[in-house]
């Protein structure tokens, strides 16, 4: 088991930087698009005899109106319940007996399945995911099981996780009309009542080749794969699509605090402020300042939070900040962390809003500009160790609607950030009134089988 | 980019390989072992530094080797940690150091032009010769490791695996956690790791892998630097045997948690053991394909129990633990266990299909490649097959072994090795329903 504050992440650049152009036949992207709205992405990489197929809808949680939140990832579950063609459970046997690995996930902008398989396989995983994209076969029982799955996992996810716990609430206070207040795996109480209609609506409404990017990255010649792809997919009907509706969150007037009890064994602090991301940002540089001001702050070891906080002060066990500069929708730039032994949330909450506050009075050092940019390009090279990673990257931005060209800027953007570029942003969108505050307050865990039992006292908040 | 995954299932990926890696095998002048694998196409290198000084060369001291672990990169010879993490992340390097039961390693990842390399090399080597162990770095790390025992005691399923080792393993160095008690770590001192440090951190104790962009003479030289500033030392003793339970053992933990956490097994195979490659073909079947299991069929997908049901043997240099695992509201606890224990024995009496097995086989002969597919995955898999004496060429022989697995193999095996009068037992979770019966 690891231990998760033991080694201070790189959340925000480690799975930021995407590719860059510079690199020559392997790096090349190579997109068409099918008679029926299909978009097919192929970048070749010939290190080792295998390919990852994945299929990325246009949907997500953020997409979900009220009563039924959760239904796209409820939905990702039953892609796996069969056709007519092929009947539950023959799809993942047929990718079992072929070596591949499958699996499928869902967040607030997308829904995407995968196959990674042994090259000469992929045009099996384009035959079931072209069955599956208009064939599903939703049936009442099946989902009935399955309902109660995906209430184990939520239970396991976040009902029994006093962090994820306080994740959730945080996003729910944090956001007042932005789906991004609602979790990716839905409310419980919208779990329990999803009927099979629901599903089925919701499958005819997304699930079609003009709301699909296919994307493939492996031991492939591009043109046998976009060849291959047209005689699976290229007979499947397109659907009318009516985009999302806007939901643009509503300006925060102030800021905003909340506190989760749950039987846990150490406090924790979540804050949130209203930001811009790529989509959104005018100018668009102000996404790459904030980028670069994560890194600053947890980009490493050397990044101010561990070694001002964790190491210089001994405030905290663990500091974090967090910045998605690819979501669909304005989102937040977050700061999280444990304090250390007899300190409290809030002198770690102060502590972290004093960075804040240097990062708004004082320009950051050249050196540690120098040291964002060299892990942004380092990082650059590492992240092509994975063909996983590079479809995932493509998929995702063309999916959000920015394009898979941006990953060939990125890593040029981030290099023309300047040390004003970073002030400026902290000056204009990490402020009080557009702040959220999550205190997570533990409650004992061994006596809480008498559930009414209220706060331990061990903390006043 | 942060991904807000939600997978359908938790993707296991199984040991494994590919055929056709050419691991080139050498000595240092100091006799520690050295395996290179070239890979030209990324101008990047994985190097990896393994000893055995793994948990289980804790002794009494539970959690001293992964403290001596996380101390390596808060000081070493000039430099505190700002300044060492400073160099690494000023040219892009990335640094890590870890324990498994049987392990204690470290591992840098760099870019392979000259400067930056050689920045990132020197400051690796520092790390791995002359940690510093001060008074005050240790004061902030034990602390820091004691707030994570005790965020740990947040989790059923931490707590889970805490009692299910104490069950399978008594006193054996297997049975406590990697990281440690929290009455353990409060004891130590600097003088226990800066000993633990100069006992088993030494050349005759090490392997050193690297994978990358790079010639055969300069992973020499890389190899030879790096473990000449090491003393020569000794290897440790041998790690007693495991002695199997005498009986089936049951253990509730109660916990406020909203599910019950499940895990029941014994003691399963030794890395080198003839059994293994059997029994890993078999549990595939029963709970390791990860979407296509029995256990997943019957736990999760016939009658919606939970969100993940799996089998594992986890192959140490003794005896590591096969585990079943599942997870359940509450109050179906006790039905999960029985489909989860019929299920076992249904599979130990009569063994797996003819359909089965082949099934299995195309998976894992069809999937080989898969296994190595990237620096990554090739730096953990040499890294076992050299830390555990495996032969050079076991990524080319897997295949035929796995193909020469009979079903009469599979339910032999699985009825000499896997007794239901020997399983231990553990549920965390709040219930009284959590009762078992085998």
């Amino acid at each position: 088991m690891k231990l998760e504050w033991l080694t201070p992440g790189m959340t925000a650049l480690m799975l930021l930087s995407p590719l860059s152009t510079a690199e020559a036949q392997s790096g090349t992207v190579y997109e068409h698009t099918l008679e029926n709205g299909l978009k097919i992405l192929v970048r070749e990489d010939h290190r080792a005899p295998v390919v990852v197929s994945q299929v990325w809808y246009k949907v997500g949680s953020s997409y979900e109106p009220g009563g039924i939140t959760g239904i796209s990832h409820m939905l990702e579950h039953m892609m796996f319940k069969g056709t007519k063609d092929y009947p539950a459970g023959e799809f993942s046997r047929i990718v079992a007996e072929n070596g591949g690995q499958e699996n499928a996930f869902t967040g607030a902008d997308y829904t995407a399945y995968f196959q990674t398989l042994e090259k000469s396989r992929l045009e099996i995983s384009f035959k079931l995911e072209a069955d599956r994209m208009r064939n599903l076969d939703l049936k009442a029982e099946e989902l009935e099981k399955e309902l109660q799955v995906v209430t184990e996992e939520r239970r396991m996810r976040t009902d029994d996780k006093p962090r994820a716990k306080t994740h959730e609430q945080f996003a729910a206070v944090a956001f007042t009309n932005s789906p991004y207040q609602n979790p990716v795996i839905g409310w419980p109480s919208d779990i329990a009542r999803y009927k099979i209609e629901d599903l089925q609506a919701w499958y005819q409404k997304w699930y079609a080749p003009n709301n699909a990017t296919l994307v493939v990255v492996g031991d492939v010649q591009a043109d046998d794969v976009i060849g291959l792809a047209t005689r699976h997919f290229g007979g499947l009907k397109p659907s009318e699509i009516q985009p999302a509706k806007p939901q643009d969150e509503i300006p925060q007037v102030g800021p905003r605090k909340l506190t989760v009890k749950a039987p846990a064994q150490l406090p924790y602090v979540m804050m949130g402020y209203k930001v811009p991301v790529l989509k959104t940002a005018r100018p668009e540089w102000e996404a790459y300042a904030l980028e670069v001001l994560a890194g600053i702050l947890d980009g490493g070891n050397s990044a101010r939070l561990s070694s001002r906080l964790i190491r210089g002060k001994q405030l905290a066990v663990s500091a974090n900040a967090d910045y998605d500069m690819t979501s669909r929708l304005q989102d937040l730039f977050l700061l999280e962390g444990t304090p250390a032994d007899g300190k409290s949330v809030f002198d770690l909450e102060y502590a972290l809003k004093d960075e804040v506050a240097q990062l708004q009075n004082d320009l950051v050092t050249p050196d540690e500009l120098q040291r964002v940019k060299a892990q942004v390009a380092a990082n650059d090279v590492f992240q092509k160790d994975s063909n996983f990673y590079q479809a995932m990257q493509l998929g995702l931005l063309e999916t959000v609607g920015l394009g898979w060209q941006k990953a060939d800027e990125y890593v040029q953007k981030i290099n023309q950030v300047t040390a004003e570029q970073v002030r400026a942003v902290a000056r204009k969108y990490l402020i009080e009134d557009s702040l959220t505050v999550a205190y997570l307050d533990p409650q004992p865990i061994n006596e809480t089988a008498k559930p009414n039992k209220t706060a331990g006292g061990r903390h006043a908040f | 980019m942060r991904f807000n995954l939600y997978a359908l299932c938790l993707m296991l990926i199984g040991p494994i390989t590919h055929a056709g890696v050419d691991i080139q095998h050498w000595q240092t002048s100091q006799g520690s072992r050295v395996y290179f694998v070239p890979t030209p196409s990324l101008p990047m290198v994985d190097i990896r530094v393994t000893f055995d000084a793994g948990s289980a060369r804790d002794g009494d001291q539970f959690g001293l080797a992964a403290m001596t672990s996380a101390m390596l990169d808060t000081g070493a010879g000039e430099w505190d940690a700002d300044q060492i993490a400073g160099r690494l992340e000023s040219v892009g390097a990335a640094f890590d150091a870890g324990v498994s039961e049987d392990t204690g390693w470290l591992s840098l990842r760099s870019l392979t032009e000259k400067p930056l390399l050689e920045k990132a090399l020197s400051t690796f080597q520092t790390l791995l010769t002359q940690p510093r162990f001060s008074e005050a770095d240790f004061q902030r790390e034990q602390s820091r490791m004691l707030a994570a025992l005790k965020h740990r005691e947040e989790s059923p399923g931490a707590l889970a695996q805490i009692a299910f080792g104490k069950a399978l393993y008594h006193d054996h160095p297997y049975a406590h956690p990697e990281e440690g008690m929290v009455e353990t770590v409060a004891g130590f001192t600097t003088d226990d790791l800066k000993q633990f440090h100069r006992r088993y951190y030494v050349a005759a104790n090490a392997i050193v892998v690297i994978v990358g962009d790079m010639q055969k003479d300069q992973a020499q030289r890389i190899a030879e630097q790096l473990m000449s500033g090491l003393p020569v030392g000794e290897k440790p003793t041998e790690l007693p045997p495991v002695e199997m339970p005498a009986k089936a053992g049951m253990q509730h933990i109660e916990f406020p948690s909203s599910q019950t956490h499940v895990l029941s097994g014994l003691p399963g195979v030794e890395r080198k053991d003839p059994d293994y490659f059997t029994l890993y073909v078999g549990n595939y079947i029963l709970g390791g394909g990860s979407l296509v299991s029995r256990l997943f069929d019957e736990v999760r997908e016939k009658r919606g129990l939970a969100y993940s049901a799996s089998s594992q043997f986890v192959p140490l240099f003794r005896k590591g633990p096969f585990v079943m695992s599942l997870q359940t509201r509450n109050d179906q606890t006790a039905q999960a266990i029985a489909v989860m224990d019929q299920t076992l024995k249904d599979f130990i009496e009569n063994g797996p299909s003819a359909a089965e097995l082949e099934a299995a086989k195309k998976n894992i002969t069809g999937g080989f490649a898969l296994r190595t597919d990237n620096n990554s995955k090739l730096t953990e898999y040499v890294t076992m097959i050299g830390f555990y004496q495996q032969p050079l060429d076991y990524l080319d022989t897997f295949p035929a072994k796995v193909e020469a697995v009979t079903l009469e193999q599979i339910k032999d095996a699985f009825q000499r090795r896997i007794r239901p009068e020997w399983l231990q037992t553990v549920t965390v979770g709040n219930s009284a329903g959590a009762t078992k019966t085998h």
